[in-house]
């Protein structure tokens, strides 16, 4: 049993009488040591999963497990210590720091929840901030001293901070400068297989998937539609949407070719199921 | 080879803030916009694109401080009187929006939208005009063009929304279109449309298109020639192909290394990215 996270037949809604729904029936796992990537057009849910999955959301049906136990609720009240291990970042890092105190202070919250758990590793700041490439000496600012980029890497600096084994992303690099997107990327790559950790990591940017995704599951209205090692999905695409999105990347190699567009909005068989489009190996 | 530019700009200068204080954000820009070719300006976000693009038709607000020169055929359009360039606007010159509903008026027919506009600025009768419009629409492939004159934007998707502010950029036969980030908030299928439509319109109708875009991939898509910006300069420009693949700045071959989707890379590039985010950083973000 080396499923960290096992999400089952995932149904998450929102609205009461006709709701909507978000997430129609979703089954993935994320083991130790790996990397799974979440990709799909706005509004397919993925940010309704991620968040089903910390808790922020009560799923509608199906069942999210974290080492085997069901995941709370993420209530008023602190959570247990034992689910700090689970740590998440957001696309904006304004949304997980606190704007009146210092970045030495945010990261040695992510100390303390480690500490909390039992779990030992280096207590400074500083070193947590060179890990995400952040010079020392920022320890001492305030989040609004800090550009953009910087930010979101103190939030990352404080999830890892609090060692966790598994990490979720919610768009963690789409906020940044397109110059540093892949870098940042990347980096939560090592940092977390370093650690041992696994992670969730949802983006719409294909391109920086394929780079740092061990497995790539694609969704579409609230359905994945096809999943499997990432190479396999990207070379041999099999389902209908994943090949119309891979097409419609540009590259940029400078020679002026135009991606391929689909004939039209949202054909009927991209929603169609392809049983062998999933679990690829 | 390529025909006289139909727009020019020379030593665009601006600047915000009071001015004994000013904040310097452009800094001396040249561009040549020529008849069905697209420019593109590239440039990571901040660097000044938008605020090119906007100072072409005056749509800075007053605490912007101009410099330098934007010549339309004969006439200078820095400096113009707001009626003036507001009549150059829509009808030589047409914008296209990141977000569409910047074009859009909410609570508007897509009928009244496209034909008001042509009445005013071409002079065409009720019927000419319902005419055009449906012509528009399907050019830009719209589906069922007479059906959605009369429906209203938020009835369409992002990216029809999208085509239709395209169709009313077109409608007054404009020489020059000004698009700024046209897909970037638009799913990677639906920005593959609006690519093709871009490409072909410059081509069929002879636009001078200037292609505002931090996207490098859509920039190597659908533009022929390249501008690279940075802190309000220019620091690079060229064909295409020259830039994306033989790119002399260290700057673009930062931009151009950073990218998974690019073949190029430059190890003292990868450095430099490396560095560039630790380092302590004076510009502070939002
Ligand atoms: N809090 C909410 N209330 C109502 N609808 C929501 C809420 N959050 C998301 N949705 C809807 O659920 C769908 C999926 O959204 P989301 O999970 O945010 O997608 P993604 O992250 O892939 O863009 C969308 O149609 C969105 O409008
Ligand atoms: N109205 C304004 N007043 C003051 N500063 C502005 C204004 N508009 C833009 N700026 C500044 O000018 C710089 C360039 O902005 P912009 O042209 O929008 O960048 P880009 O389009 O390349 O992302 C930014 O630092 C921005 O904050
Ligand atoms: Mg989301
Ligand atoms: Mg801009």
């Amino acid at each position: 049993m080396s499923d960290l996270l096992q999400v089952e037949d995932l149904v998450v809604e929102y609205g009461g009488r006709h709701p909507v729904r978000a997430v129609d029936g979703i089954s993935l796992t994320v083991r130790a040591g790996e990397v799974l990537a979440l990709v799909g057009e706005s509004g397919c849910g993925k940010s309704s999963t991620a968040r089903a999955v910390v808790g922020m959301e009560k799923p509608a049906g199906g069942a999210v497990r974290y080492h085997g136990e069901p995941v709370p609720p993420l209530g008023l009240r602190t959570r247990a210590a034992a689910l700090t291990a689970m740590q998440m970042v957001f696309q904006d890092p304004n949304s997980s720091l606190n704007p009146r105190k210092r970045v030495a202070a945010q990261v040695a919250d992510g100390v303390a929840a480690a500490r909390a758990r039992g779990a030992g590793g280096p207590q400074e700041a500083g070193h947590w901030l060179e890990q995400v490439g952040l010079d020392r000496a920022l320890a001492a600012r305030y989040p609004h001293q800090l550009s953009g980029g910087q930010r979101q890497r103190v939030a990352i600096a404080r999830s890892i901070a609090a060692r966790p084994d598994l990490i979720v992303a919610d768009e963690p690099i789409s906020a940044l400068d397109a110059s540093s997107q892949a870098g940042v990327a990347a980096m939560m790559r090592r940092l977390c297989l370093d650690a041992g950790a696994g992670m969730l990591f949802i983006s719409h940017d294909l391109s920086v998937v394929r780079q740092i995704a061990d497995r790539t599951a694609v969704m579409y209205r609230g359905r994945i539609v096809e999943s499997g090692a990432t190479e396999v999905v990207w070379n041999d695409p099999v389902h209908p949407y994943t090949r119309a999105l891979l097409a419609a990347i540009p590259r940029a190699d400078g020679k002026g070719n135009l991606p391929q567009a689909p004939a039209a909005e949202a054909p009927a068989e991209w929603a169609s199921e392809v049983p062998e489009a999933l679990e690829r190996a | 080879m390529t025909a006289a530019p139909v727009l020019s700009i020379r030593g665009l200068t601006v600047a915000f803030g009071t001015r004994k204080r000013p904040t310097p954000i452009v800094n001396g820009v040249d561009l040549d916009l020529v008849p069905g070719r697209i420019q593109g300006l590239a440039g990571e976000s901040g660097s000044g694109k938008t605020v090119t693009a906007m100072s072409v038709l005056g749509l800075l607000p007053r605490t912007a401080q101009l410099g330098g020169s934007v010549r339309l055929g004969e006439t200078e359009l820095l400096g113009l009187r707001r009626r003036d360039l507001s009549r150059i606007r829509g009808r030589r010159i047409a914008m296209v929006f990141q977000d569409p509903s910047a074009s859009l008026h909410p609570q508007l027919t897509i009928g009244h939208q496209l034909t008001d506009h042509v009445r005013t600025h071409l002079g065409l009768s009720r019927t000419e005009a319902r005419q055009r419009a449906v012509d528009l629409l399907e050019r830009v492939h719209v589906p069922d063009p007479a059906d959605a004159l009369g429906r209203y934007p938020h009835q369409f998707s992002g990216g029809q929304r999208q085509r239709i502010a395209i169709a009313i950029a077109l409608a007054c036969e404009p020489e020059v279109v000004l698009a700024d980030e046209p897909t970037t908030a638009l799913d990677v299928t639906v920005q593959a449309g609006i690519l093709h439509l871009l490409r072909d319109l410059a081509l069929e109708r002879q636009l001078a298109v200037l292609l505002v875009t931090h996207d490098l991939g859509v920039m190597s898509a659908i533009a022929d020639d390249v501008a690279v910006m940075r802190h309000g300069t220019i620091v690079e420009r060229g064909p295409r192909e020259q830039i994306f693949t033989r790119p002399e700045h260290p700057y673009t071959r930062e931009l151009l290394t950073a990218l998974p989707e690019s073949d190029f890379t430059d190890e003292r590039a990868r450095t430099a990215l490396a560095e560039r985010d630790s380092a302590d950083d004076p510009e502070v973000g939002p």
